[in-house]
């Protein structure tokens, strides 16, 4: 797929993205991977200089976005619903790492989840800073359905209603 | 029976405001959001100014989705802390004049949130206001509802369970 250097252009082209300094470290069929720096300006509890919730939720949201861009036959998406559960506070001073997957999509929703790690838990594996599961909307029609049950070797079965969502 | 003389109404609202605007100013991506708070009384109206570093769909455009639900969740806190706030101002247990940045109640921590997205965010202020449904000596439950031009047209909402700080040497 070209849709790497696509999605890394339509991340770059996100005002809020680049405003939060996000990077797209990888991506590709229903997969992302977005990080930020840890910024005083990001700040949401003075006392102990812990991100704010609303910055883990804005790079989440952008990195289940971009993995629900390259799911197979995707023109685009835009959040319905999502729920964010906090584990433990970021370490101050260190990235956030976001990691999205769309592990299913019928043709017009994609379901969602992600998680976000700071640099010593991602490099350790250990318990993430929070998690994300989320519906978004799967703008492509019929004809990405059709594609993604070939690509899949069987016929699309669920449909939705018509779409309720909204842009981001 | 003698009654105390009530206060000038311009010392309890400056009071008020001081605490609120401690509150909100201790807090540096509200500001980085320009997020602002208007107050009647003891309820509170959040406004979000646009800007274009909100946008997330340039073509549209539209609002980031992160941007509304960090909206909704600053608004959430903050009308817990200040639900908390406001019944210790009022009391006389805190003396707000102590208040500042430096010297805030610690806030609430998020355990969940939830947001709805209803419609697109226009490239437009928008507005917020939250509900505290539960509120109990560890947790809490708050709604919170954001439009733009119209009230009755919600474009997003959200549900969110929070952790009271220790009040009593139970915090973290």
């Amino acid at each position: 797929m070209t849709d790497k250097t696509l999605a890394q252009q339509f991340i770059e082209a996100i005002p809020h993205a680049r405003a939060l300094g996000m990077q797209l470290d990888e991506i590709g069929d229903g997969r992302a991977v977005i990080s930020m720096p840890w910024d005083k300006r990001f700040i949401g509890d003075p006392a102990t200089g812990v991100i704010s919730g609303g910055v883990v939720s804005a790079l989440m949201d952008t990195c289940c976005g971009a993995a629900v861009l390259t799911f197979p036959g995707s023109r685009g998406t835009a959040t319905l619903n999502l729920r964010t559960d906090y584990m433990r506070a970021a370490r101050p001073g260190q990235r956030i790492i976001a990691r999205a997957e769309c592990y299913h999509a019928t043709r017009s929703v994609a379901f969602v989840r992600a998680t976000a790690h700071d640099e010593e838990s991602d490099r350790e594996d250990g318990l993430p800073v929070a998690t994300v599961t989320a519906a978004f909307t799967m703008e492509g029609g019929k004809g990405a359905a059709q594609q993604r049950a070939q690509a899949e070797g069987r016929h699309e079965g669920r449909e939705e209603g018509k779409d309720g969502g909204a842009g981001k | 029976m003698t009654r105390p003389k009530p206060e000038p109404v311009q010392v309890i609202k400056e009071r008020r405001d001081k605490a609120l605007r401690a509150l909100v100013g201790g807090i540096p991506y509200a500001h980085f959001l320009d997020i602002r708070f208007d107050r009647r009384g003891d309820e509170l109206t959040a406004l979000l100014p646009f800007d274009d570093k909100l946008i997330g769909n340039p073509f549209l455009p539209a609002l980031h989705g992160g941007v509304t639900s960090a909206f909704l969740e600053i608004t959430s806190i903050i009308e817990l802390s200040w639900s908390m706030l406001w019944e210790d101002m009022e009391s006389g247990k805190l003396d707000p004049g102590m208040l500042d940045t430096e010297h805030m109640p610690r806030l609430p921590k998020t355990i969940d949130f939830t947001v709805d997205y209803l419609r697109s965010g226009l490239p437009r202020d928008a507005y917020a206001r939250a509900r505290v449904n539960r509120s109990g000596r560890r947790y809490a439950s708050v709604h919170v509802e954001a439009w733009q031009d119209n009230r009755s047209r919600i474009f997003a909402q959200a549900t969110g369970h929070f952790l009271i700080p220790g009040r009593s040497g139970n915090g973290q």
